[in-house]
């Protein structure tokens, strides 16, 4: 670790976490609307506004729709633009989600995962941010608020390089209100590492006149799309540029997907989100045992990070993918879907199955996560899974 | 010819002033025609035209430019009864 950098060491939920990076960032605006549990970021943030602790014009919003359209707006101006939400309000700027990145604005959203209503509910799942999955934005899970943290600032780098936005996501109330150690930057590191940023296109730029936001059919339509889509194809090589001066520069390192005891692993379960945490606490109990498990965490979800999972994966015995949401009759849930089909060239397929848990904040206990590794050792034995898909916690 | 993904500006980003190469004046079912004699350049025709296809120039309406025009009749409309100096007549009558 540099030792020339002073870290502050202080106790914040994944919410204040969130709040101070974007306060570090000091955007040019922040344009939202609040919503449970991501209200406090913004609430947070508008009180460093109102204290002059940031000098960013901030829009309170009548919607988030209102809001993002505003963040469009501010981005196609070339301004450095984030904001904040969470399930409806996630869903409500749907619409506009696909509009950002086609226009290929770096704007950044701080969102804490929560289940889509109905039946109405405030608690984690991860169906609001997989509703968004194709709407061309990076997504960035977040296990903890250290890592939230550190992915919001990143995040803003990786965008205004990759000309793409970025979602990045804590779990609702479960990283979002717990109070957790959180080593800060100084500020001034902070402007240092983000640098100023300079937009290719600014619709403020009187000398170079440009049209934004047009009617596009038949002849144009597809070809934008597909650079698009290479765009977020070549997104990765720019992750993995910041991740590796982020940890020269202040030591702790991020990659798109990351392994846990999964050298010698047998049986391998895939997680995202705050799950993974106490996955790895099981993996450790089961090690003592002589089990030989492992699990990989999945970071990055979009641009999806296919090679990498293959890498990880291949020639395991059995694999259990945890799913935080579920398709309701798809094959399963849609990090399963995605993983399962990623592995579907290999020669030895591993035998694979999902365990969708957690919808609606239900609680995923060790106890729980060992029943999916002892399946997983049933499917090892067998050579293949009975069930596909499996509900993990839910009562019969 | 027209371009590759490859070959697009970053996100659908277009020259300012696109309109003017789109031709809409084919798209016109009745054409106006403006009388210069009867036109007593009050300019409510220039105000109101959706396509600024009314030709202002050197302080004066010149007349309307068929390129643009879409043949809406909205210049014709809101000339002042008094004048009347614009007239819809269908374009096939001119394409004989």
């Amino acid at each position: 670790m540099p030792k020339n950098i002073k870290f502050t060491v202080v106790a914040r939920t994944g919410n204040e976490a969130m709040a101070e990076a974007m306060r570090q960032i000091n955007p040019d605006v922040v344009a939202a609307y609040p919503i449970t549990p991501a209200t406090e970021v913004v609430q947070l943030f508008a009180s460093f506004v109102a204290d002059g602790l940031v000098e960013t014009e901030f829009v309170p919003a009548e919607s988030e729709h209102s809001a993002i359209s505003a963040c469009v707006g501010a981005a196609a101006a070339g301004g450095r633009v984030m904001t904040s939400t969470s399930s409806q309000g996630l869903a409500l700027m749907h619409e506009i989600l696909y509009i950002a990145s086609a226009l290929r604005l770096p704007i950044v959203i701080c969102e804490v995962n929560r289940a889509l209503s109905g039946p109405i509910n405030i608690h984690c799942d991860h169906s609001d941010t997989m509703g968004s999955r194709d709407a061309g934005w990076i997504q960035i899970f977040s296990e903890n608020a250290q890592e939230a943290y550190d992915s919001i600032i990143q995040a803003v780098r990786i965008s205004e390089l990759a000309k793409l936005p970025s979602l990045v996501t804590t779990d609702g109330f479960i990283i979002s209100h717990e109070m957790q150690r959180l080593e800060m930057l100084p500020d001034k590191e902070v402007q240092d590492f983000l640098g100023e940023y300079t937009p290719e296109f600014s619709l403020l730029d009187v000398d170079k006149p440009i049209l934004m936001g047009t009617f596009d059919l038949q002849d144009y339509f597809f070809e934008h799309k597909r650079a698009q889509s290479e765009a977020m194809s070549v997104t990765p090589e720019y992750m993995e540029q910041v991740s590796r001066e982020f940890a020269k520069r202040y030591g702790r390192e991020y990659g798109m997907v990351e392994a846990y005891m999964a050298d010698d692993a047998e049986i391998v379960t895939v997680v995202m989100g705050s799950a993974a945490g106490t996955t790895r606490a099981v993996v450790n109990e089961l090690r003592e045992e002589g089990i030989k498990a492992g699990t990989i965490k999945i970071r990055v979800f979009r641009p999806f990070p296919r090679e990498w999972i293959v890498r990880l994966l291949k020639g395991r015995k059995a694999i259990g993918v945890m799913d935080r949401a579920d398709s309701l009759a798809g094959f399963g849930g849609p990090v399963f879907t995605e993983v399962r089909s990623a592995l579907y060239e290999e020669k030895t397929k591993p035998p694979t199955a999902d365990y969708i848990y957690g919808l609606g904040g239900r609680d995923l206990s060790m106890e729980e996560i060992r029943g999916i590794y002892e399946e997983l050792q049933e499917i090892q034995k067998d050579g293949k899974a009975g069930n596909l898909v499996n509900y993990v916690g839910v009562r019969e | 010819m027209k371009k590759g993904w490859r070959e697009l500006e970053t996100g659908s980003i277009d020259f300012a002033g696109r309109a003017l190469q789109y031709e809409t004046g084919d798209w016109r079912t009745y054409r106006p025609l403006w009388s210069k004699k009867k036109c007593t350049q009050c300019f409510l025709c220039w105000i109101y035209c959706p396509d600024s296809a009314v030709i202002a120039e050197d302080g004066e309406i010149k007349g309307i430019d068929l390129k643009y025009c879409k043949g809406c009749g909205i210049c014709a409309k809101e000339c002042p009864p008094k004048a009347s100096a614009i007239e819809m007549k269908l374009e096939s009558e001119f394409r004989k």
